[in-house]
């Protein structure tokens, strides 16, 4: 085990490395490139065995995965903004064919206008592609939850993709201190890759994507949904393993065990705010400080995301009088994304809280301690619309 | 049917859905024949794939695999690797297309492919056309032809530019071993695939597949018209190995039988003779045809 200060995106091309995948295959774009650039020095210089495809585009990058991994090999890539949304017809095929290509996406704006910096719409985007989604807030987080992928989307009762999500530059480029465990620990977690899929093997001929009918597709379809519903459970063993294999080295640095949310300091509290990614490390500081003032207001971190942990959010919210619903994408012509699945959980109960939505930080608008006591108080005084933008 | 001097042994097996008088389904047979049972074969979306794989049946006795419309060489590239991390690079890569995914929507990504240098064979079943989608035109679709987005009209003669010529495009990406071929000479074809198969590297072969629905034909003259592309020039046979042209055909126009013979045989072309024989287009694809063999016989002459 080492300790080392070392920037996101390094912890996760370090985590890459100790999965061991066969195939790497990635197309460069900002912020995403630090990861490959590092993987492709592990390549260069011995330190990974992968053989690492250099595609011509995000859509060959996710489409030489799926080979590899319908090959019966772990295959990785990473990608984001305009290079997921040029995978994303791909992305479904994966899904479909029941395929765990794990990927990491370093959360960036969508155009127009072209915006390199950081908000969440195109990960949120593809919500509905069929994939895992877990978003990290620090750096130990991104080299755990991207350990962690591996062995939830490989697993038979689940074998679906999985994305591990950071945002751009305010996580991807942050240079925090990270707890790297032993190669030895790393092999015990994850063990060498057994596909339990169907895979293309000439001694064993297969048909895999077929055409489906509608006389099969939807029993199909039902299937997939089936899995990514079930990995809740799945998600949360993997979660407890983690936890018990590698425990907190770093105060801080994560939370004390993963679990598909982590609650920060919501005892008591009246009023929460929901949010997603590394913008969390800020409100928690908010939250600190408005608790020092005798305010009662908590965090809940969505870590899971697809699946949503429907039951783990009621929960945690029982007896919340308000949430708040900080989101870094939208919905054009809709309701916020998250802030519709977070009603849906509540509209059948007798006690809900009040819910209110915020738009913060796209394409990069620093979301700062200011904007979150403003988000707090507005919630708090009922001011301003059900949906506000924090500009 | 047994086709002389060739293994006896389906891969691709009867009771697939194609229509009758399928050229590309011969061009599968002849693929999966060369390939042999060591082989992972990989399709795009296609009439080949649409016909051949009705879940829960199939038609394939190989291991075959489809993703999308635009990535097969991306897929094999995949396989590819991971193959040869798991040490068995003595299996055959096989990936096979139709002109709209080859010549058009895939051509990045068979580009990437021969760049990269992958160890496999790409086989575009070339019928000219969209045909699962109902005869749309492709960058294959040659000159004068009419389909349902190149109609013939009163201002349009159909496609109204000629055939792209991918054969060299990926020539030029340094393969060491591209063909044309047609499923008019089986035999001729099986060879080449066979070589495309067994030469280390990227390489492809171009196989003309006639389509009786989509080029107008009558079901039992798709060998017929297929031979006949050849004969007439338009559709010439050769090999480029490493560089180096050869034509497998008679090179001396003379030689050649009209190309007229090949264009009225074939519905897609009927408009170019009635109401009105059309002089100016009919000439101007004689006059590119032989432009074209010219221009092979002097590669073959002086290499590229
Ligand atoms: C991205 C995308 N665009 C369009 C289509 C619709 N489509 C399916 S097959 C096809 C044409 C296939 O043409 P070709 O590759 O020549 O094969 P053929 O059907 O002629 O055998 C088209 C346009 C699709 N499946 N995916
Ligand atoms: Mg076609």
């Amino acid at each position: 085990m080492t300790k080392k200060i070392m920037e996101a995106s390094h912890a996760i091309a370090e985590a890459v490395k100790m999965a061991k995948p066969a195939v790497i295959a990635a197309y460069p774009i900002t912020p995403q490139t630090h990861i490959v650039e590092k993987l492709s020095e592990f390549v260069a210089d011995g330190e990974t065995e992968a053989e690492y495809i250099r595609v011509e585009s995000e859509f060959g990058a996710i489409s030489a995965c799926l080979g590899a991994s319908a090959t019966g090999v772990r295959s990785y890539t990473a990608t984001c903004s305009q290079g997921l949304a040029l995978m994303n017809e791909v992305l479904f095929i994966v899904s479909g064919m029941r395929l765990p290509v794990c990927m990491t996406v370093v959360n960036r704006a969508l155009s127009a206008p072209i915006n390199i910096w950081n908000d969440q719409q195109d990960s949120i985007s593809a919500r509905d592609v069929g994939w895992i989604q877990m978003y990290a807030e620090t750096s130990q987080e991104c080299y755990d939850l991207t350990l962690m992928q591996f062995k939830i989307s490989e697993d038979h009762r689940v074998l679906t993709p999985s994305m591990v999500c950071l945002d751009g530059f305010t996580l991807s480029h942050v240079y925090e201190p990270v707890d790297i465990p032993s190669q030895k620990k790393v092999d015990e977690f994850l063990p060498d890759y057994v596909p339990y899929h169907a895979i293309l093997d000439p001694e064993q001929p297969l048909t895999l994507g077929p055409i489906g009918f509608p006389s099969e597709y939807m029993e199909l379809r039902k299937s997939q949904v089936d899995a990514i519903e079930n990995s809740i459970k799945v998600i949360e063993q993997v979660y407890k393993e983690f936890n018990e294999s590698f425990p907190v080295q770093i105060k801080d640095s994560r939370p004390e065990e993963y679990l598909h949310v982590e609650e920060y300091r919501m005892e008591g509290a009246d009023i929460v705010l929901i949010a997603m990614g590394s913008v969390c490390g800020t409100i928690k500081v908010v939250v600190d400080k408005l608790r020092e003032k005798g305010e009662k207001v908590g965090l809940l971190k969505l870590i899971t995301y697809r699946p949503f942990p429907r039951e783990t959010i009621k929960k945690a919210l029982k007896g919340i009088k308000k949430v708040a619903v900080l989101e870094k994408a939208v919905s054009p012509g809709g309701d916020g994304p998250m802030y519709c699945e977070i009603s849906s959980i509540f509209y059948d109960e007798k006690e809900k809280p009040g819910l209110r939505n915020f738009i913060i930080g796209l394409g990069g608008r620093d979301v700062t301690f200011d904007r979150i006591r403003k988000i707090y108080s507005m919630t708090k005084g009922d001011k301003g619309e059900k949906q506000e933008w924090v500009f | 049917m047994a086709i002389l001097g060739l293994p006896e042994e389906e891969y691709f097996s009867y009771g697939h859905r194609a229509c009758a008088g399928c050229g590309a389904a011969i061009a599968l047979r002849l693929i999966t024949k060369a390939a042999g049972r060591n082989s992972i074969l990989v399709e795009p979306t296609g009439c080949m794939e649409v016909i051949s794989t009705p879940y829960p049946e199939t038609a394939w006795k190989l291991p075959w695999v489809h993703g999308a419309f635009e990535n097969p060489a991306s897929i094999a590239s995949g396989i590819c690797a991971a193959l040869k991390v798991k040490g068995r690079e003595d299996v055959n890569v096989v990936a096979f297309g139709g002109d709209g995914s080859t010549y058009d929507i895939g051509f990045g990504h068979l580009s990437g492919a021969f760049e990269r240098g992958h160890n496999f064979a790409y086989i575009c079943y070339d019928n000219e056309a969209y045909m699962n989608t109902g005869i749309q035109r492709s960058g294959s679709t040659p000159y004068g032809a009419a389909t349902t987005t190149s109609p013939a009209g009163k201002k349009s003669i159909g496609k109204e530019v000629w055939k792209k010529d991918l054969v060299h495009v990926l020539a030029y990406h340094g393969s060491p071993y591209v063909a044309t071929a047609s499923i008019g000479y089986p035999t001729d074809a099986y060879k080449k695939i066979k070589k495309a198969i067994e030469t280390k590297g990227p390489t492809f072969v171009n196989i003309l597949a006639t389509c009786p629905t989509g080029w107008r034909t009558p079901t039992e003259k798709s060998v017929e018209i297929a031979k006949l592309a050849v004969e007439t020039g338009v559709f010439p046979l050769y090999e480029i190995v490493d560089g180096r042209h050869s034509i497998n055909m008679p090179k001396d126009a003379s030689r050649l039988k009209p190309v007229e013979d090949y264009l009225k045989a074939q519905g897609r072309f009927r408009h170019l003779f009635k109401p009105e024989r059309n002089d100016k287009a009919i000439k101007y694809i004689e006059e590119r045809v032989k432009e074209n063999l010219h221009r092979l016989t002097q590669c073959a002459e002086k290499c590229f």
